[in-house]
């Protein structure tokens, strides 16, 4: 690689570092209980809202749900019973994160058995191209074919000038 | 064939199409109560009425109505009537849940339009409410002799809903 | 009198919008030029008369006219004039208007910029324009009919929602709507091509330029309908997977994939079913969007008012418009005939990769936006799909398009081979990773997703670098500034949007990796510190404003000591609705934000607004560059098109390869 352009590599990352010092954030040491209540809160949703997470929202059961959330909290269950306290009131309804069950199966696996049947997709869309070339494939001039290539890899460049 | 290939995307569609139909049909705020057939939260709560305490052991034994009010609700005078009509005709008694409410506005509430309470607790803080999975008011359940909830009716009672879903299945319970 | 010319004109826009669906897409089949010729005119005029239509209500809210019901239930004459007008779409109707207005406005759009297309191609691409053009009438006309009267009068209006008294209002939804709506373009032109039976290079060199363009309105209506979300609800949320937002973003998804897939097909002609099925799904989720937001299946802060009635109408139109796309697509599709053949290591290998990956993304968000629909219908259940949810998802997918999108530019068509594009990435991929491994650590703390975040915009960066370098350097040409030059406007709209892609993902990652929160009670002139900065409370001020009574907060910001800015968050209570808002303050900066908002006052007297108040601090770092991101993106789309290729090109090969077809009554 070219001196000059290891040389503004450098002076950028040495930049980056020193604008990301500036802006350098300490989290303050008690907050872990708080943060703990406000990720379970942002979890689980405010039941007569249109769509808000029990965090964000202003209604009197909110404020009596967080206050259940926080009693559980501090008498000391875990998360997943405080979850568990509030499914058996109210139903899974309740969490944003939809439980892993039988009726969620196809919710949780679905994305990922798609990206397996895309990738599969895409394989065997490239096999069937690549056989269909190799079929109808003919012997060319080497320069003509050099030319070509250039052409192919400034596709993008107007054959007139801009 | 290869239009096999090609129609996947329609076929896919119209499964949509179907469930978007079914859809409008559902409300999709109605949140159904995970209690049906499990017992019902027990309480022990003083009564708008008089000093002693009321609790669920007290009414093992017999089919109950647990209706969730306040004086602040508006729906709670669509159902109020009816009510009245169901304390009257004697055929299940109806306990009273005030929910998240002042004991002087409930009482003064109960003067002016009538108590149709075998009776009603108090439940200020609405910790009660939470046990039963209250999210609004009015709420009525249904609860056995043993205790366990069958139905919960999410909003005000109405005629049909009485007729069609509430009484038949107290009937039922009280055989 | 006003109102009623605008529903005259509307119904008279929808007589004129089924001539122009149905007569031009006639006169193709049976080749009558007479019939073609009808499209332009009748798009024009039905753009004239939606606009009247469009200027009427308007006019109505503006003059403060409460007999008209929408203006009653939606206005006040308290309400600033801006927010009037913008009050024109702040309801179902009016919204659905502006939707048919901008429709309107593409298809006129269409009849400017198609001197070059063949008469029939034209005729059947504004005659699928009318013909969803007067399905939105048909259902403003039937179901939602903003010139509605309002018998007596009412003596004043309800006032405009407080959340949407914000320049956000006056923005977001045209824009919004201007990308949304756009699609129809891109749809309209393949649904002609399937007609037509003819889908070559060509076609996708004439819808390309309009895609985009509808693209970059989208990505610019979405980031400010996500940054008008940061600064008014509050907590600083940016983005929440909710329907409605989702709504907007499937075909902002597919979108994206549809202009990679166009580009295949215009440059090596290959794909050419698959774009097709993608214009046809970009416009379907549009279409979807509509109907979700207005149905009511869905729950969502955002929604309309809803009415059954017209969630049946809708779904029908839905049923009619996408089922019948997908039929013809179904019966025509395997006509069209296969494209280029290409190797697996090779641009065309990337561009599907990305198809692939966009597609199984929009399909996961699609899944998880309507699973709770669909587990309810069959009984099973009510659950919510929420964040947790698609952040699981949805970032595993998008990091590997991510990676891509540095190693497809630099991949040849048709074969690459791997040393040499290895060669290549070798440097990228170095320089990426140091700096993302480095980084965090400046940052106060490591953590590994926010490396892999980091890696991935750097890589982008670098890879672009690597890019740009390797075209300067292989350029015929003499001096670096003809160098740049002959690169084409294309080129460097794809170079910025990728370059805002990665500006965009540094935006999210250390906004997530770093953002900080403290919910606090403040007495009167106390402060509390914060990630460095010292935040003083100075109490709260009654203050009126024009619609309004709100209590004015001052917080002062410091760091080390030094002032460096006076926040006035405020709470207000609007005078018509006496609806409550709290309004955030925030100090803006490159490298990030402080938010401010006011909770409750924790008097023991709740009344006592002089007293200690709840303060919500957030320091949110990073955080701009997300929007940043988004309107780079959306830059590079806006460059892209004024590519003179897209002119100049068109008139030369059209005029060769149609000059005979287009006189005749032959070739189609």
């Amino acid at each position: 690689m070219r001196p000059c352009l290891r040389l503004a590599c450098g002076i950028a990352l040495v930049a980056f570092a020193l604008v990301a010092a500036a802006t350098k954030m300490d989290a303050p040491a008690d907050a872990a209980f708080d943060t703990r209540i406000k990720t379970l809160e942002s979890e689980l949703r405010c039941l007569v809202c249109q769509n808000q997470t029990l965090a964000d929202s202003n209604a009197s059961l909110a404020e009596d749900l967080r206050r259940e959330v926080r009693e559980l909290a501090l008498s000391g269950k875990s998360d997943n019973e405080i979850r568990a306290y509030l499914v058996a009131r109210y139903g899974d309804f309740v969490l944003y994160d939809p439980p892993l069950k039988r009726t969620t199966w196809l919710l949780w696996i679905g994305p990922f058995a798609l990206l397996a049947g895309g990738g599969m997709l895409w394989w065997t869309v490239l096999r069937r191209r690549e056989h269909a070339g190799r079929s109808t494939q003919r012997t060319t001039d080497p320069h003509a074919e050099a030319r070509g290539r250039a052409l192919l890899d400034d596709s993008d460049e107007p054959p007139h000038t801009g | 064939m290869k239009t096999v290939r090609w129609s996947i995307p329609l076929a896919l569609f119209v499964v949509l199409i179907a469930f978007l139909w079914v859809g409008l049909g559902r409300d999709p705020r109605e949140v159904p109560s995970p209690l049906i057939g499990k017992p019902a939260p027990s309480f022990a709560l003083h009564q708008l009425h008089g000093d002693k305490p009321l609790s669920t052991a007290e009414l093992r034994g017999k089919v109950w109505l647990l209706n969730v009010w306040a004086s602040w609700c508006v729906s709670c005078r669509v159902e109020h009537p009816l009510l009245l009509q169901l304390a009257k005709a004697g055929i299940v008694p109806v306990y009273g849940l005030d929910y998240k409410d002042k004991p002087d506005d409930a009482r003064a509430w109960l003067a002016q339009n009538g108590d149709p309470y075998t009776a009603s607790i108090v439940d200020q803080d609405g910790r009660v409410g939470i046990d039963y999975g209250v999210y609004g008011v009015p709420e009525t359940f249904v609860i056995d002799r043993l205790g366990i909830v069958r139905y919960k009716q999410i909003g005000p009672l109405s005629v049909e809903s009485l007729q069609e879903k509430v009484l038949p299945l107290v009937r039922e319970l009280q055989k | 009198m006003i109102p009623e010319v605008g529903h005259f004109a509307l119904i008279v826009a929808l007589l004129t919008a089924l001539v122009q669906g149905i007569l031009p897409m006639l006169g193709a089949a049976i080749r009558e030029p007479r019939l073609m010729a009808l499209a332009r005119p009748a798009a024009r005029a039905q753009f004239v008369l939606v606009a009247l239509a469009f200027a009427c209500l308007a006019w109505s809210f503006v003059a403060n006219d409460f007999s008209v019901q929408n203006v009653a239930t939606n206005s006040n004459s308290e309400l600033p004039l801006h927010y009037r007008v913008a009050a024109t779409w702040g309801s179902h109707e009016g919204s659905l208007l502006l939707w048919t207005l901008m429709l309107g406005g593409w298809s006129f759009a269409v009849t400017l910029f198609s001197r070059n297309l063949p008469a029939p191609m034209l005729a059947r691409v504004i005659s699928v324009m009318g013909l969803v053009s007067a399905g939105f009438l048909l259902f403003l006309l039937f179901t939602s009919n903003p010139f509605e009267r309002l018998m007596p009068a009412a003596a004043e209006g309800r006032d405009l929602n407080p959340l949407l008294q914000d320049p956000g209002m006056v923005f977001h939804p045209p824009l919004l709507y201007m990308g949304y709506v756009g699609f129809s373009v891109a749809f309209s032109f393949a649904i002609a091509a399937l007609l037509g039976g003819r889908l070559d290079a060509t076609w996708a060199r004439w819808s390309r330029p309009w895609t985009t363009v509808a693209w970059a309105f989208l990505t610019v209506g979405i980031a400010l309908g996500s940054g008008w979300a940061y600064y008014t609800l509050g907590w600083g949320g940016w983005w929440f997977w909710d329907p409605v937002e989702n709504a907007s973003f499937m075909p902002w998804l597919t979108g994206t994939a549809l202009i990679h897939s166009l580009a295949v097909t215009e440059k090596r002609g290959a794909f050419k079913s698959w774009t097709v099925l993608l214009a046809i799904i970009a416009f379907s989720l549009s279409l979807l969007g509509t109907f979700l937001v207005r149905s009511g299946v869905l729950t969502s802060v955002h929604a309309f008012a809803t009415d059954p009635a017209r969630g049946v109408f809708i779904l029908a139109f839905l049923a009619i418009v996408i089922g019948g796309s997908l039929a013809l697509f179904a019966y025509r599709a395997g006509k069209v005939g296969l494209g280029g053949t290409f190797g697996l290591l090779s641009r065309e290998s990337m561009l599907l990769a990305n198809n692939v990956l966009l597609m199984v993304a929009l399909a996961s968000v699609l899944l998880g936006t309507l699973y709770p629909l669909f587990l309810d219908a069959l009984n099973l259940g009510k659950i919510s799909v929420g964040p947790p949810y698609f952040d699981t998802v949805f970032y595993p997918l998008m990091a590997p398009a991510a990676f891509l999108m540095g190693v497809g530019p630099l991949a040849r068509w048709t074969r690459t081979p791997l040393p040499e594009l290895a060669a290549r990435l070798r440097w990228a991929l170095g320089v990426a990773a140091a700096t993302a491994l480095v980084t965090p650590l400046l940052l106060g703390r490591w953590s590994l997703l926010v490396a892999f975040g980091l890696f991935l915009a750097f890589w982008i960066f670098a890879t672009t670098v690597v890019n740009l370098r390797q075209r300067l350097s292989t350029s015929p040409r003499r001096g670096t500034l003809a160098k740049l030059r002959a690169n084409s406007p294309s080129y460097y709209g794809m170079v910025l949007a990728h370059l805002g892609v990665g500006v965009f993902i540094i935006g999210v990652t250390l906004v997530k990796g770093y953002e900080v929160e403290k919910d606090v009670r403040l007495d009167v002139d106390e402060s509390v510190a914060l990630g460095g900065y010292e935040f003083k409370f100075l109490g709260v001020t009654p203050q009126p404003g024009p619609n309004y009574r709100a209590l004015t907060g001052k917080v002062e910001v410091r760091k080390d000591g030094r002032l460096i800015e006076t926040l006035a968050p405020e709470k207000r209570i609007y005078n018509a609705s006496g609806q409550s808002m709290t309004i955030a303050a925030i100090d803006t900066g490159p490298w990030g934000d402080r938010y401010v908002s006011l909770g409750e006052p924790v008097s023991a007297d709740a009344t006592n607004i002089h007293g200690p108040w709840g303060v919500r601090i957030y320091l949110k770092p990073f955080v701009d560059w997300i929007w940043m991101g988004a309107f780079l993106m959306a830059l590079g789309g806006f460059i892209a098109v004024s590519d003179r290729r897209y002119r100049l090109a068109l008139k030369t090969r059209a005029s060769r390869v149609f000059g005979d077809a287009v006189g005749h009554a032959g070739a189609d």
